[in-house]
């Protein structure tokens, strides 16, 4: 970071995934996609997207079936409250934790 | 066809989806802006538009914190960073440069807030715009300096509680930056809001094309700033479509056109009260009805002349 690929030491900036750090523990909910409601998922061809398109962040991929990258997703919920057919749901960290440690 | 205005084959032979738009990305994951950044929205298809052939120059904003700190950076494209009443300034320094090396093919960007914009930056920008200095510049409007804490800024509406007006709100109503850029006689304005990704990008692409000074005023709606919740984001930029707050529309060498949902709005002629905005976001909480009265009449009178000059130049 900050050199260049010979290593000297640069005033420029270098492009990175993850300037912030790991986002994804900004989090305090994460996103769940149901695949038998999901339309790429369901017609099997790329469609609809909406997730992918208006996600802050690009953590979404455009595939099929959909994948959301937990590392760095913020959890801000734009993708379930976006979603024409309600496939995304936010569950709570919190919760999440909590059940796992009973 | 416009002066200057350059048609490649198949630009617009297919309307832009989100199934067809491009994948790439310039904007890379993991940065600074807060969870449902609109302006993070808005800037990753400003610059997929662009398609990375861009030097942008930003001023003391959100955006510097999304492009982050040395020796990091989360955006993919060269960036100068500017003080903040200098954007349209050292764009067109750029442009002087990039002619005085014979680089062609690049479009000189530079993107600053509503503060360095309405406030600080607008003589810099004035003078260019004056000069028709070739670079593309966009003003994202988060009707206030968030980066800083939430003071007013001349983009802050009637009534906003603020950093700087925390208990009664701000006394006076903002000033409409497109228009004062459209008096400037410039090929092309256009405004643009960041829950209408797939418009916005069309924006970018056209003024990409256009040689000139050209403006694109960006309606980002900011979750802190204005007191809703982040998954919100969407619905609060939509929302001030459907109630006239903000007006999609591109005025091409003088040819003033309605875009997007403003369009279909127009022809249904189903604008909502802007009582439904407001009442959503928090940092209203305190309006007068008074106030309201004066919002929505500022309302109506913008959105009739936006639909009179839109009659007058289909006719």
């Amino acid at each position: 970071m900050g050199t260049r690929d010979c290593q000297h030491i640069c005033d420029e900036s270098s492009p990175a995934v993850g300037e912030a750090g790991k986002t994804g523990e900004w989090r305090d909910s994460f996103p769940v996609i149901d695949q038998e409601k999901c339309l790429p998922a369901r017609q099997n061809k790329p469609s609809c997207f909406l997730c992918w398109l208006y996600c802050p962040d690009a953590v979404v991929s455009r595939t099929i079936p959909i994948r959301i990258d937990m590392e760095y997703c913020k959890g801000c919920g734009i993708c379930a409250q976006i979603c024409p057919v309600h496939a995304i749901s936010m569950a709570n960290e919190a919760g999440f934790c909590r059940d796992k440690t009973d | 066809m416009p002066n200057g205005y350059v048609l490649f084959e198949g630009d617009y032979a297919m309307k832009t989806t989100a199934v067809n738009i491009t994948e790439k990305e310039y904007l890379l994951p993991g940065n600074r802006t807060c969870p449902g950044c609109a302006l993070s929205l808005a800037y990753r298809y400003i610059l997929k538009a662009l398609e990375g052939q861009v030097i942008v120059t930003v001023p003391a904003s959100c955006l510097t914190v999304l492009h982050g700190m040395y020796p990091v950076t989360s955006v993919t494209v060269p960036c100068v960073n500017t003080p903040f009443a200098t954007t349209a300034a050292s764009a067109t320094g750029l442009v002087a440069g990039l002619k005085a090396l014979g680089k062609e093919g690049l479009t000189v960007l530079a993107v600053a807030g509503d503060g360095g914009t309405h406030d600080i930056g607008i003589q810099a920008l004035s003078a260019a715009a004056e000069r028709q200095t070739d670079f593309l510049y966009i003003c994202y409007d988060n009707e206030g300096y968030m980066n800083t804490g939430n003071q007013r800024s001349g983009s802050t509406p009637l009534g906003a509680i603020s950093g700087t007006t925390p208990i009664v709100g701000k006394q006076q109503n903002q000033k409409d930056i497109a228009a004062i850029m459209e008096a400037h006689g410039i090929p092309y304005v256009a405004t643009a809001n960041a829950s209408y990704p797939l418009d916005l990008y069309e924006k970018v692409r056209k003024a990409k094309m256009i040689r000139g000074t050209r403006f694109i005023h960006v309606f980002v709606p900011c979750s802190p700033g204005w007191g809703f919740p982040f998954s919100e984001t969407i619905k609060i930029g939509r929302l001030a479509v459907e109630t006239g707050w903000v007006i999609l529309y591109e005025v091409e060498d003088g040819v003033f056109r309605l875009t997007s949902a403003s369009e279909s709005i127009a022809e249904k002629s189903n604008l909502k009260p802007l009582r439904e905005y407001l009442v959503e976001q928090g940092r209203f909480k305190n309006i007068t009805e008074e106030q309201i009265g004066i919002l929505q009449r500022w309302v109506n009178a913008r959105w009739k002349r936006c639909l009179d000059r839109a009659g007058d130049s289909q006719s």
